[in-house]
């Protein structure tokens, strides 16, 4: 009965998202009333920097003329539909100017994302295989640096050793600009202007995915399975593979999931230390000329983003563990 | 059988707690870093009296150009040893101040779903689930963006984003302690659920809710220097990100004047993780917050 069980949980998740959507579309709805002054003119900007005009295409678009019920009804008919409204700050439709940038911060999301599983699994694991040894120590030690440390302030500092002192890396943007290259040389060129704000962002989460492997291989141990193989006689080495790293890998998907959401918000650091053109950029600009119709249509696509990304979490906990696909 | 009523869930002493922690050396640099950090805090206003937002010195200076600015100055000739004890005094308030608001709604509504089940539960934890797929930092920005921001708009922000894990936490404690047979026996005896769950099940879920305290503080003060890094701090009042942030701007030839700032972001933070480790393990708890 694989299927049907699948099928709910997909069902399950759509109806979340609706009821996500719509709670955002409440909060968003809150904000903007409980700001000081007129919701258009809070979406516009500080009063006076926008033109009467804006201002009276803002009302007609919000319905700020009519009841509060009707508004809230008319602005979630709109989100509903994803008509996200208009940005006069950037001259495009809010729903385009986020598609734009999606591709470029799932980039650097992905590359941070998968370095960050992939290093810290392994740390941890090491970690986990010399438990309450020196090696075991260090890595811990430096996971709680990694832990500590502001991921803004990683980001400048190493801007200042490997692009200011060594000169290795570019300081920001997403490719030299003019040079006209396609193919692989633009490729190379996109990886190595990657390569810093995805270190930038893994290394909080490589703390995370490090605590989180060797906490999980260390209980797993302690497991009847273990103790089994270990009375059958299974080799140690492969022991902590099969039988341990790969229970102790569902706690670190389950994060993974719940990460992504915060994973994003550090891309806004990221993407605006590094001027990357993503998503989290776009909402540092937001931010900075107050275009908060632009900044609630942000908060609201990367929430539903999360959504889908725990759906697909959903998806690979039923590929690792076969007996929460039955359930 | 009144015998019953004297099991309760077994956790260590404070005596005990205290003993327990200071020979977990996690917990004692922690505590020790807390220390340093507060303590320059509480010195700031007799160290350096003023405002730490003042021009008082050549700007760019290195750390010990001048003996009177042992860290140097900024581009604007600001004292940055000024501006990071005043700084630690600014973090450590705003972080435990929106913690407090974390702990105020988390606790009111895990242990609100954890008790009365049923419906109720289901509707906070829908809030708690919607509350946790909004990236917490973007609505945190959002948040201060509309309001503006000062001190009492970031605070509110950061604790009204960071409440939904301890009231997840707070829940399955609370589920846990309610079909035990403290709760079950004051049931029995028509204890009135205020005094159940305020005599019989917050104080039982004190301890994991004072390590992830400690943790929530460190989130609260990244938080804080993350905002004031993009340019969403008080602009009355002096704070590290907006150190680093201002300081962003002579990297190639001063770098000290972001790097400083950063490193008492680190020391406070560190100190504040490591004490919650230290106290997860005196507590002897399984889990907590993270």
């Amino acid at each position: 009965m694989r299927m049907p069980a699948g099928g709910s949980a997909a069902i399950r998740r759509l109806a979340q998202m609706v009821s996500v959507v719509v709670g955002i579309a409440v909060v968003n709805f809150f904000l903007l009333h409980l700001a000081p002054g007129d919701a258009a003119q809070v979406l516009a900007g500080e009063a006076g920097s926008a033109t009467p005009e804006y201002i009276a295409a803002l009302r007609a678009q919000f319905g700020l003329d009519q009841p509060l019920g009707v508004q809230f009804a008319k602005y979630l008919a709109k989100v509903l539909t994803l008509d996200l409204g208009f940005s006069v700050r950037q001259g495009l439709p809010v729903a385009q100017l986020i598609l734009d940038r999606l591709g470029p911060t799932l980039l650097l999301m992905g590359a941070s994302l998968g370095f960050a599983v992939l290093a810290g699994g392994a740390l941890g694991f090491v970690a986990a295989r010399h438990a309450g040894r020196p090696l075991d120590t260090a890595i811990s030690a430096l996971a709680l640096l990694f832990y500590a440390t502001p991921v803004f302030w990683i980001g400048v500092m190493l801007i200042v050793v490997f692009s200011v002192w060594l000169d290795w890396l570019p300081v920001g943007g997403m490719a030299e600009i003019g040079t006209g290259r396609t193919g692989l040389a633009h490729l190379g060129d996109v990886l190595r202007h990657l390569v810093l704000p995805a270190l930038t962002l893994a290394l909080y989460y490589l703390a995370i995915y490090t605590r989180l492997t060797r906490a999980a291989m260390l209980e797993a141990y302690g497991q009847d399975y273990v103790r089994t193989a270990v009375a059958k006689g299974v080799r140690p080495r492969r022991i902590a593979y099969r039988h341990v790293l790969r229970n102790a890998l569902l706690p670190v998907v389950t994060q993974l999931g719940l990460q992504l959401g915060a994973i994003l918000g550090g891309a806004v650091l990221v993407e605006t230390v590094f001027a990357w053109p993503g998503l989290g950029r776009l909402a540092f600009e937001a931010l900075f000329q107050r275009d908060l119709n632009l900044l609630l249509g942000i908060l609201l696509c990367s929430s539903v983003v999360v959504v889908l990304a725990n759906l697909a979490v959903d998806l690979l906990y039923a590929v690792l563990d076969p007996r929460t696909a039955r359930a | 059988m009144t015998g019953t009523l004297t099991i309760s869930a077994a956790r260590p002493r404070p005596a005990g707690l205290v003993a327990r922690l200071i020979r977990r050396p996690s917990a004692v640099v922690g505590l020790a870093l807390l220390g340093l950090v507060a303590g320059a805090g509480l010195a700031a206003p007799v160290l350096y009296p003023g405002d730490p937002l003042d021009m008082i010195g050549a700007p760019l200076q290195w750390p010990g150009m001048d003996p009177a600015f042992p860290l140097g100055t900024d581009m604007l000739g600001r004292d940055i040893a000024a501006g990071i004890t005043h700084g630690a005094r600014i973090s450590l308030m705003i972080g435990a101040v929106a913690t407090l608001v974390a702990l105020v709604i988390g606790v009111g509504i895990g242990a609100g779903a954890g008790y009365y089940g049923g419906r109720v539960e289901a509707a906070l934890m829908r809030l708690t689930e919607l509350f946790q797929t909004i990236p917490p930092f973007l609505f945190t920005l959002a948040i201060v963006a509309v309001l503006q921001p000062s001190i009492p708009t970031i605070v509110l922000a950061i604790g009204l984003t960071g409440w939904p894990g301890l009231a997840r936490l707070v829940r399955a404690e609370v589920l846990r302690l309610r079909d035990g047979e403290l709760v079950q026996a004051s049931i029995v005896i028509g204890a009135s659920d205020a005094r159940i769950i305020g005599l019989h099940i917050l104080p039982n879920v004190l301890a994991p809710v004072v390590v992830s305290a400690s943790i929530l503080v460190a989130n609260a003060i990244l938080t804080e220097s993350s905002l004031a890094f993009l340019g969403l701090g008080d602009p009355n009042v002096v704070s590290w990100g907006g150190m680093v942030g201002a300081g962003r701007e002579v990297i190639r030839t001063d770098w000290f004047v972001a790097a400083a700032p950063g490193l008492a972001i680190v020391a406070a933070v560190l100190a504040l993780n490591l004490l919650g480790d230290g106290l997860n393990d005196a507590l002897d708890l399984k889990r907590a917050l993270r």
